[in-house]
């Protein structure tokens, strides 16, 4: 599923320009789930950070980073 | 509130940070950072508020100079050790107060919803923080004060983290607190309690209407009186004036703290602060430099908005500045660079991290 709305604004991704979004997210967790734009339930710990949409379920830093891998 | 406190705020903060506005000292006078080498270094007296002041006016081309005094105190005063420390949010959000630099203020339209930590993610927290060699674990809450459920959660989370067998020192952050509570704490075995002052008293009823900067006041008392250590900083950047950084590391030292630790302003999507500027890299380091020299033997901490104000390069310029403690990992809602380049850092830095056995 591709992401339709920005996890820090909750703005369509389709619409705007993101990039001071994106740049926040290096040093903050998503706040907006990115497949319906609900504000999402963050838990951050020293290590990584857990968010929960009520719609979509929950993703956490380790999925993020296994997301964003490069595959082999 | 948001239309009004803000902006005159920022003006403020701006007019009075411009390197232009900076005041020429008057001829004749000696040069503070000649009379800061003989009265901090030498003797271990902290500046007083006008000498603070004239530290936070020097311009950008003696900072250099300043910082390596300010490093030069940290040593001579409070040694080589870096106190390493992690924090974690155990309630998040919904508070009722209205700080307004905070995400979690309920009065405020924050993206930031209310969670809670469960006691196993608790422990899990702790155990994250104890693998970096961290000697402090701080558990927080966003709450005026507790109430008997977060005082019963904290307690079994505490519980939990010895019964797994954590070797950390554990402190609390929670709000205010009555003498009842600060009892409690203190049974639970929390050895350090934390409460920033945030600001200076002239500048609080700016930040934050709920309560008084004297009620903050009067549970730092209860805790030291108590035989906690007392950990009380505060947030630079909210639109402060120049003098009223010096009259905040002034209160400070007069509340003599344990641990002071320094953060700078993130402004946060949907709170009176969201459009402040970031506090310059420079001011930053002044600012550390200027309190180290205010409180030459206290614990100066790097906390939150350093990786935004000073980026990888300032964070080791505020370590040879002043600072001699740090938080690594996340923080309590701003995710923080990883711990692992904080540990390299200070190995690169040849800074070692203190041990357990010399805080006990």
């Amino acid at each position: 599923m591709s992401d339709s709305f920005c996890a820090w604004c909750g703005g369509a991704a389709a619409e705007g320009d993101h990039a001071a979004c994106q740049r926040r997210r290096v040093l903050e967790p998503p706040r907006y789930c990115p497949h319906c734009a609900r504000r999402m339930v963050v838990q951050v710990t020293p290590a990584g950070w857990t968010a929960r949409c009520s719609a979509h379920g929950a993703s956490s830093s380790d999925s993020d980073r296994a997301a964003s891998a490069p595959t082999a | 509130m948001r239309q009004t406190t803000a902006p005159t705020a920022r003006r403020q903060g701006r007019t009075v940070t411009a390197a232009a506005e900076r005041t020429a000292v008057e001829p004749g006078a000696p040069d503070i950072l000649t009379v800061a080498r003989e009265q901090v270094l030498e003797r271990g007296e902290g500046l007083t508020e006008p000498q603070v002041l004239e530290v936070l006016r020097l311009p950008d081309d003696r900072l250099e100079e300043l910082l390596q005094l300010a490093h030069e105190v940290r040593m001579r005063w409070c040694g080589p050790e870096v106190e390493v420390e992690g924090i974690v949010s155990v309630k998040t959000g919904g508070c009722p107060e209205d700080c307004h630099f905070c995400s979690q203020s309920g009065r405020f339209p924050s993206p930031v919803r209310s969670a809670w930590l469960d006691i196993p993610g608790l422990v899990e927290a702790a155990r994250q923080t104890a693998a970096t060699g961290a000697t402090e674990f701080c558990i927080v809450a966003a709450v005026r004060g507790p109430d008997r459920r977060l005082l019963s959660q904290v307690k079994a989370g505490i519980e939990a983290i010895r019964a797994a067998g954590i070797d950390i020192q554990i402190a609390c952050s929670l709000g205010m607190l009555t003498q009842e509570q600060v009892d409690e704490l203190v049974a639970m075995g929390v050895h350090r309690y934390n409460h920033n002052l945030e600001t200076a008293r002239s500048h609080f009823p700016a930040v934050v209407t709920t309560h008084s900067w004297e009620e903050r006041w009067e549970t730092l008392r209860m805790v030291r009186e108590a035989g906690m250590e007392v950990c009380c900083g505060g947030i630079i950047g909210m639109g402060e004036t120049v003098e009223q950084r010096a009259e905040f590391a002034v209160q400070l030292a007069e509340l003599d703290p344990h641990e002071v630790p320094m953060n700078f302003l993130i402004p946060q999507p949907g709170t009176p602060y969201e459009d402040f500027e970031v506090v310059e890299g420079a001011e930053a380091l002044r600012t550390v430099a200027a309190f180290r020299l205010a409180m030459p033997r206290t614990m100066l901490r790097f906390a939150g908005g350093r990786e935004l104000t000073l980026g990888d390069l300032g964070a080791e310029k505020g370590m040879l500045g002043g600072i001699n403690a740090i938080i690594v990992g996340n923080y309590l809602t701003n995710l923080g660079r990883p711990a692992q380049q904080d540990l390299d850092m200070l190995r690169d830095l040849r800074m070692p991290i203190k041990a357990l056995s010399e805080t006990l």
